[in-house]
């Protein structure tokens, strides 16, 4: 029994979706986040890879890809004590409300 | 069971889970922002760092191989420093590079069944379908069904290598100078050079027929 | 102990030497895919000596660093029934600790 990650040989006929999806602000503004993170030194990709892994079948399975990594950023910057799932809470409604 | 025939959902962004994602990260970065651990600008700053990269520039390091063979050789020998001569750096910390020539005889395609890796600081970021279920799981057992999905059939007497970037190491594969192209520009060479030969599931475009004399 | 005086292991094996990849799946991070697992070939080259990513992924030092091997092996020999071509050949990067001398 592999892990929900280790795709390698995994028998399916699926054939490859070439369709390019254009990529969401919100997408972009992720992948610079992964990008800086890794600038500053706050993060090595072993932990990143470690923290996408360690989303479980479910979610690893369901989310889109940058999905995983939001999910994953969140845990590893609770984990390092940065913020807490507290904090994110209050920020996503204070960003919701602001939205109108 | 397999999960790679689960709907590929992971590649698009019209999870259902979207607007909470986009929410959730953008909470995540203000509240980077408010504990200093970076600025909006430099935020701003890498994503322009991180859009300025596309297949182009693997395209103009192939087509310098292919007219410049001192130059191949040092892509191919120190392909880090050898990227620099065209302006181009590895921005990872750690990752280091390996060029992989194909030729009449060996045929590479790279694939990261683990995660994505990629050699982003040369092509950009990657395509949807390299990042997908499909290609991870499909790729290195059956590279040579994939190749012919995208429409490229290596003979049988070529050998298929197929690299798994399990490390650090980053490919960019360097496909085969197509023939009949002694006639083009470098810049026009670059053009025949597509993501996916420098990802190996293709080779490079055939050419347009030189000119016909008036 | 090989590690004393120094934070990496030795290098065990050469370029040519015929090693298997041992098999396990431990609950914590690692970069040795269940599919090449258990499988022989032969070290093509000896990428370096890195941190380990095992230990790194949890915010560790990643010592004793691990040599890193890029292994080839037959596609006949990692797959029951491989449809390509017999010439066919898969190679991927693997940490020392992963690997044993072939049995053969």
């Amino acid at each position: 029994m592999r892990k929900v990650h280790d795709l390698g040989g995994l028998p399916t006929d699926q054939p490859i979706d070439r369709t390019e999806h254009e990529m969401e602000a919100w997408e972009r503004r992720v992948d610079s986040l992964n990008s800086i993170l890794g600038e500053k030194g706050f993060k090595k990709t072993d932990e990143l890879r470690r923290a996408i892994e360690s989303l479980g079948p479910e979610q690893y399975l369901t989310l889109s890809y940058y999905e995983r990594f939001t999910a994953a950023y969140e845990a590893l910057l609770v984990e390092r004590g940065v913020m807490t799932t507290e904090e994110i809470d209050r920020k996503m409604s204070e960003l919701e409300r602001e939205r109108g | 069971m397999s999960s790679a025939n689960e709907h590929d959902a992971q590649a698009s962004h019209h999870g259902a889970n979207a607007a909470y994602y986009a929410l959730r990260s953008e909470a995540l970065v203000a509240l980077c922002v408010e504990k200093g651990i970076f600025t909006a600008e430099e935020l701003e700053a890498t994503g322009n760092a991180l859009d300025a990269r596309s297949p182009k520039d693997g395209a103009r390091v192939v087509a310098r191989a292919w007219v410049d063979p001192e130059f191949k050789k040092r892509l191919i020998g120190v392909p880090e420093f050898a990227i620099q001569e065209l302006g181009y750096s590895l921005h990872e910390v750690v990752t280091r590079l390996a060029v992989l020539e194909n030729t009449d005889l060996v045929h590479h395609v790279a694939v990261c069944t683990l995660c994505s890796c990629y050699p982003r600081s040369i092509l950009g970021r990657p395509p949807d379908w390299y990042k997908g279920f499909a290609y991870r799981s499909r790729v290195v057992g059956s590279p040579r069904s994939v190749m012919r999905e995208f429409g490229f059939e290596p003979d049988k007497s070529v050998e298929v290598r197929v690299m798994d970037s399990t490390a650090d190491l980053r490919y960019l594969i360097l496909p085969k100078r197509p023939a009949n192209t002694e006639h083009m520009t470098e810049e026009e060479l670059a053009e025949l050079v597509t993501q996916e030969s420098m990802i190996g599931v293709t080779g490079a475009l055939e050419p347009k027929p030189a000119p016909a004399a008036d | 102990m090989g590690t004393a005086g120094g934070d990496a292991e030795p290098v065990r094996y050469q370029p040519g030497d015929r090693v298997q990849v041992r098999v396990g799946l431990p609950p914590h991070h690692i970069r040795t895919p269940a599919y090449i697992q258990g499988k022989t070939g032969q070290v093509e080259t000896l990428c370096g000596v890195f941190p380990n990513p095992e230990s790194l992924a949890y915010g560790g030092s990643g010592l004793p660093k691990q040599p890193l091997y890029r292994v080839q092996f037959d596609q006949t020999e990692v797959w029951e029934s491989y449809h390509g071509s017999a010439i066919d050949q898969l190679l991927i990067d693997i940490y020392q600790h992963w690997l044993e001398p072939a049995a053969d």
